[in-house]
């Protein structure tokens, strides 16, 4: 018989809008600070440290207390648990400064009042006393210091990179820094926990990682998890910013909740958020690199040394994640890369999209930049001599199975006319202007897991209910990234009903426990493939229903849009689960994803940490005034790798954003500390992401439609929120080319990151003597 | 009066309990629980809080982008505020704007997405055929750290396209509204909140009294810097004067630019895009567009900024300002005025009424703004350039920098070294040189100091190649101006 029904809206691999898009535009979505306040929300305020490094010989709160509004302080001595929110179990994260102070902006104490304003005035009349010691800031000053690690180093290595290195005909050292980066997520940290009877608390975060919150909550407590549980709605933005940082806050309140009875709403200003949370890692990394005449790569050597901060937070897989793209794109035959996650007076450092990755990658391009300069050829050519081919083996033993790079950059080489514009900037500098342009295509090959392989697991819970309504929850937050719309779409077509019909819900613990947090670009692939197993068994349980109330056999049974087909019967889906209902079936299910295949054995530096890799190339041209540095990116051509996307729409949306916010980190967005240890840039007023006229004038993105997942992902999709990040690199390597032109491109510019003006200029001005 | 009125939405609001530092923002979000709105930086600087101000013009009802956060109360009288939440399509549905945002999916997180709509939404009533470039130019002021802009671009385009303005609610009701506002104009106001107390003069001859009964008085007129004063450093500016809906004349009489104090950069920008197109780009780069509607020039001046948007270029342009004192007042040199770090010749009582700008229709004019990102960013060196040349010589040369000293300063030794001087490249090769006399510039999280002094060294050499050989392709892309 033929089906008469419509195709179900909402299916995957179709564009869909954001689950939330018209809350969006009409101010309706409803963040954190949004929410209803429950009657008698008082408020939390940090007090911060004003010393880079010392011990604290006291601390008066009296004028505090007498503010008009106050109802108390908290200090390290005032948690009933542990004074702890490390997320590695090194109890290193303090809530509140114990004794010394590691950084500028180190919380010390919280206000408590009945306004936010009062708490935050009364937070500026406290007086704290400091025995100044000696700081560190910088990883390569903690190193002379002697300041150690906040968490063991790593070494990846295969062959013999020093014997390979001695017999290279041809031999590059240097050492690069790369900064850092403010995440600048548009909602700041926020937190509003409401007490409970006995030991409960319930909690309002703005999160990326929900049950984290749940066991740091409780640990500061002294309760056990179940006394906690941890809602999120949605953020507004988190890019790693919330999936560790915002403990110490949730924590706060939920302390101050217990104590006082009242609901406690935490917020900082932006300028404490920025000053007291941390970023992405800066570091500094000493590179050798042997090859041959032909560019082609024989030996690598790299020291990655990292500003972590004071505490270790997750600088450990960060570092461990910056040698696992130490390669890119890139075989070395013999490999010795080492991490050396230094301990600095600093905010400790966290996740930030690409999680360490980035400032591995651009490693990689550094090189082979300077091998195209040392050989006098496009680097575009030393890239495609040097790429991966299925069966070698990365610097951590994993044989690399999917390289689709070839075609891709060939493509991508072609749409964009890579060629023909080269040469024309080439001829355009050749003439000798002010204005200098450069243009550079560099790749992505980005490691898709987490390295902690425990973490790749994930729930969901599907709840039919008689009406056929569908009831959708998972473990995965919603940052911006569209997961609950991809995970929805999933749902809609195991079920082929439309997507209107499936409620996204928050995040909480209660229906979804020990999830991981929404990061490592895994959201989609983890929370997909378990709402899809919760799918499938309610499907298994109507199919055998079906089978045996309209007398069919179970193999007749399909699910069609908005019907279920019962041999030559096509039931209404409503009908279906009505009778389902009647007949006493369950038409709720938890369902449960464990990624297959990876392994990693830290103590040995070999495994298979990834899954799989997600590929991707972009190509760059700037402009550059050499009179004053300020530059333009005058194009971009992107060609990304999803597999089969699962929502094109927004996995474009994900390439761009992360291409700009890339691009960001590598040109202004530039983290600045005084001598005294101050971090200055610390407000968009002095913290410069890109705005809308950074962006590449012409800006060409595509998805690489005929890419299919060679693993079984969730529908043959990839991850995408931080794998093009990494694509920013085109354009700081585009800029090096336009300064380079100064010198007739006779050695590479070698700018630090970020490229700001004035490091453009002073490159200019360098080359030119 | 002791009555703060103004109309929100589609309500008329009267507040009697009002203080200086109330925001805008706060208002919105803590009193009346309209949570559209929202707070992301509370310094004017990303946008999120973007709502509308509509006020009477002598060129009738106007409405404007301008950031909540830092816009303080009781510069909203006889103003109509529209936020998010009155935004809507002819049919109740969704507004052009946010269709066209969730067609392009110009939302992820979502949280700038009211902001950016607001600030769309001002450029689509006043100019449904911006291209790209001036919807940049109108997102100057607006944060979004998700989409990289390409698909809120492609809905502002296509927002244009939709049309719909004769039909939108706002136009529909103007008559009303104007009518509204007008009625509420007037008389002073004097608004407090315990301590804190806020006045709003009548007119200026008003504000001149009010300011000799409160010398001491904090003058408040766009509060794109006393705003943050307040929101950033909890300080307390009570008793505050709010000027900015005064002084707002603008006249051009022979070569004179006559400007009101309150003149913001965006109502000036007409008048200097006419006269003064040299530094049309250079206006467009002040602030974010809310910063422009809300900034005002007088105010810019009197703030004493060591950089100061404007100065330089007044400073270049031969500019004088009138102070004024009770009925009083003087006129002096825009440079004479700047006397020390934070050190203005502004007597107690004093206030900067208006600004005088020679227009130099023969001269080689130029204005230069370096910054670490093009847009709203705070200068790290500007330079305002006016050289006059007869018969190949070099008869006159004001060159003024900020962010190279304390005050905007002119570069003497560099003009010293070009006046008399044939107009060729040896003059502006020595002034280049010259210039490393005039300043010792300071490194800070903006710039070092030795870049300062490289790039003001540098905007000599870009001035002679611009003059020298104009189309030559010294300069990257110019914005345009909304």
């Amino acid at each position: 018989m033929k089906d008469d029904t419509a195709p179900i809206t909402g299916q995957a691999h179709q564009d869909t809008a954001h689950d939330s898009a018209i809350k969006h535009v009409t101010g309706r979505a409803e963040y954190t600070d949004d929410l209803v306040e429950p009657t008698g929300t008082i408020h939390a305020y940090l007090g911060l440290s004003t010393c880079a490094h010392g011990r604290i010989t006291g601390m008066d709160f009296t004028d505090t207390l007498a503010q008009p509004g106050v109802l108390g302080v908290l200090t390290a001595d005032d948690l009933p648990g542990v004074n702890d929110v490390s997320p590695n179990g090194k109890n290193d994260d303090p809530i509140f400064a114990d004794g010394v102070v590691h950084f500028w902006g180190q919380p010390v104490f919280a206000v408590i009042a009945e306004t936010r304003d009062q708490a935050r005035r009364a937070a500026h009349k406290a007086r704290i006393d400091y025995d100044a010691l000696p700081h560190a800031l910088d990883p390569i000053a903690a190193r002379d210091a002697g300041r150690g690690y906040v968490t063991d180093p790593l070494t990846l290595t295969r062959g013999d990179a020093v014997a390979a290195m001695a017999e290279a005909p041809r031999r590059i050292t240097g050492r690069f820094a790369v900064g850092g980066q403010d995440h600048f997520y548009l909602e700041g940290q926020i937190a509003l926990a409401i007490p409970g009877e006995d030991d409960e608390v319930a909690m309002h975060v703005s999160t990326q990682h929900p049950s984290e919150v749940q066991h740091m909550v409780a640990h500061v407590l002294g309760v056990p998890s179940n006394a906690v549980v941890v809602n999120v709605r949605r953020m507004g933005g988190g890019f790693g910013g919330k999936e560790t940082q915002m403990n110490l806050f949730a924590c706060v309140a939920a302390v101050a909740a217990k104590r006082w009875h009242r609901a406690v709403k935490i917020r900082p200003d932006r300028d404490d958020d920025m000053t007291a949370t941390g970023k992405r890692h800066d570091f500094v990394i000493d590179y050798a690199v042997g090859f041959d005449d032909d560019g082609r790569i024989r030996a690598v050597e790299g020291d990655l040394y990292a500003r972590c901060g004071f505490s270790a937070d997750l600088s450990g897989p960060v570092t461990d994640r910056a040698l696992f793209h130490a390669d890119n794109a890139y075989f070395y035959p013999d490999v010795r890369v080492s991490s050396h996650p230094m301990r600095t007076n600093t905010v400790s450092n966290t996740a930030f999209r690409g999680f360490g990755g980035p400032q591995g990658a651009i490693m990689a391009e550094r090189m082979v930049e300077e091998i195209g300069y040392a050989l006098g050829l496009d680097p575009l050519e030393v890239r495609k001599r040097n790429l991966y081919q299925n069966g070698q083996l990365t610097p951590y033993h994993q044989e690399v199975q999917d390289q689709i790079l070839p075609r891709l950059i060939e493509e991508l080489e072609a749409t964009s006319d890579y060629q023909a514009r080269r040469q024309a900037v080439l001829d355009w500098n050749a003439r000798g202007g002010v204005i200098r342009k450069g243009i550079a295509l560099t790749p992505v090959k980005f490691g898709i897991s987490f390295t902690a392989t425990w973490f790749n697991q994930a729930g969901a819970l599907i709840h039919v209910y008689s009406d056929g309504s569908i009831h959708l929850n998972h473990g995965g937050t919603e940052m911006g990234q569209g997961l609950n719309t991809k995970v929805a779409q999933v749902v809609a077509e195991a079920f082929q009903c439309d997507i209107s019909r499936i409620k996204i819900t928050r995040t909480t613990t209660e229906k979804v426990p020990n999830t991981s947090a929404t990061a490592a670009s895994s959201g989609t692939d983890l929370n997909g493939m378990a709402a899809l197993d919760a799918a499938n068994q309610i499907k298994a349980r109507l199919v055998a229903f079906v089978a045996e109330n309209w007398k069919v056999a179970e193999d007749q049974v399909v699910f069609v849009p908005g019907h279920v087909r019962a041999g030559d019967q096509m039931i209404a889906f409503n009908q279906v689960i009505r009778a389902a209902y009647m007949a006493r079936i369950q038409l709720s299910a938890a369902g449960f994803y464990k990624t297959p295949k990876i392994h990693w054995d830290r103590s040995t530096g070999q495994g298979r940490p990834f899954y799989y890799f997600a590929y991707g190339a972009a190509v760059s041209e700037v402009s550059v005034d050499t009179l004053t540095g300020e530059y333009v990116i005058d194009r971009a051509d992107i060609l990304h790798d999803v597999g089969r996307s699962l929502n094109p729409a927004l996995d474009r949306g994900q390439v761009e954003g992360a291409f700009v916010q890339g691009a960001g980190w590598l040109t202004t967005e530039e983290l600045w500390w005084d001598d005294k240890g101050r971090l200055r840039t610390h407000a968009p007023s002095t913290y410069k992401v890109p705005l809308a006229s950074d962006r590449p004038r012409v800006f060409n993105v595509a998805l690489a439609d005929w890419s299919e997942a060679t693993e079984r992902t969730i529908k043959r999709s990839k991850a995408v929120g931080e794998p093009p990040f990494v694509l920013g690199i085109s354009v700081f390597e585009a800029i090096n080319m336009a300064v380079a032109s100064v010198a007739d491109y006779r050695e590479p510019a070698r700018l630090d990151a970020p490229a700001t003006p004035e490091r453009v200029l002073m490159a200019v001005e360098r080359l030119r003597g | 009066m002791t009555q703060l009125r103004f109309l929100l939405n589609d309500t008329e609001v009267a507040l009697t309990e009002v203080g200086a530092s109330d925001t805008l923002l706060d208002h919105l979000r803590l009193t009346r629980r309209m949570t559209g709105t929202k707070e992301g930086c509370a310094e004017g600087d990303c946008g999120a809080c973007t709502v509308l101000a509509g006020r009477l013009t002598p060129d009738g009802l106007v409405y404007e982008p301008i950031n909540a956060c830092i816009r303080l109360m009781a510069s909203c009288h006889a103003t109509h505020i529209v936020t998010v939440e009155h935004l809507r399509g002819p049919d109740g549905g969704l507004h052009p704007v946010q269709a066209a945002m969730v067609a392009h999916h110009g939302s992820q997180c979502g949280f700038c997405t009211p902001g950016i709509v607001m600030a769309l939404y001002g450029l689509w009533m006043t100019n449904p055929d911006a291209g790209a470039a001036e919807i940049e130019t109108a997102l100057q002021g607006n944060i979004c750290r998700c989409t990289g802009y390409a698909p809120i671009i492609r809905a502002a385009l296509a927002a244009g396209a939709a049309g719909g303005q004769a039909q939108d609610a706002l136009a529909r009701e103007r008559e009303t509204v104007a009518a509204r506002l007008a009625g509420m104009r007037g008389a002073r106001v004097s608004l407090a909140r315990g301590a804190d107390r806020a006045l709003v003069p009548a007119d200026t001859d008003d504000l001149a009294a009010a300011l000799l009964e409160e010398p001491g008085a904090t003058l408040v007129a766009g509060a794109t810097d006393v705003g943050l004063w307040v929101t950033k450093f909890m300080r307390d500016i009570s008793p505050a004067i709010f000027i900015g809906h005064l002084m707002k004349e603008i006249t051009v009489e022979g070569d004179l630019i006559h400007l009101g104090a309150g003149v913001t950069y965006s109502e000036a920008a007409r008048v200097i895009a006419r006269h003064i197109p040299q530094a049309a780009e250079y206006w467009s780069r002040i602030g974010g567009w809310q910063v422009r509607n809300a900034g005002t020039i007088g105010a810019n001046i009197a703030n004493g900024s060591p950089i100061g948007d404007t100065p330089p270029l007044l400073i270049a342009l031969d500019a004088r300002i009138v102070l004024r004192r009770g009925d009083q007042r003087r006129e002096m040199p825009l440079e004479a005025f700047f006397i020390d770090y934070g050190k203005q010749d502004r007597q107690p009582g004093e206030f900067v009424e208006a600004i005088l700008i020679p227009i130099h229709r023969q001269a080689r004019v130029a204005a230069y703004k370096i910054s670490k990102r093009r847009d709203s960013d705070i200068t790290s060196v500007a330079a305002g350039i006016c050289v006059d040349v007869a018969d190949g010589v070099i008869t006159g040369a004001r060159l003024a920098f900020g962010g190279m000293a304390g005050t905007p300063k002119r570069a003497r030794a560099a003009e010293a070294a070009l006046v008399g001087q044939p107009f060729a490249e040896a003059a502006f090769d020595a002034a280049a040189r010259a210039i490393a006399d005039d300043f010792q510039p300071m490194t800070d999280m903006r710039a070092s100091a030795e870049y300062r002094a490289t790039v003001a060294r540098n905007l000599i050499r870009r001035f002679w190649l611009e003059q020298s050989e104009p189309g030559l392709p010294v300069r990257l892309r110019q914005s345009e101006g909304v």
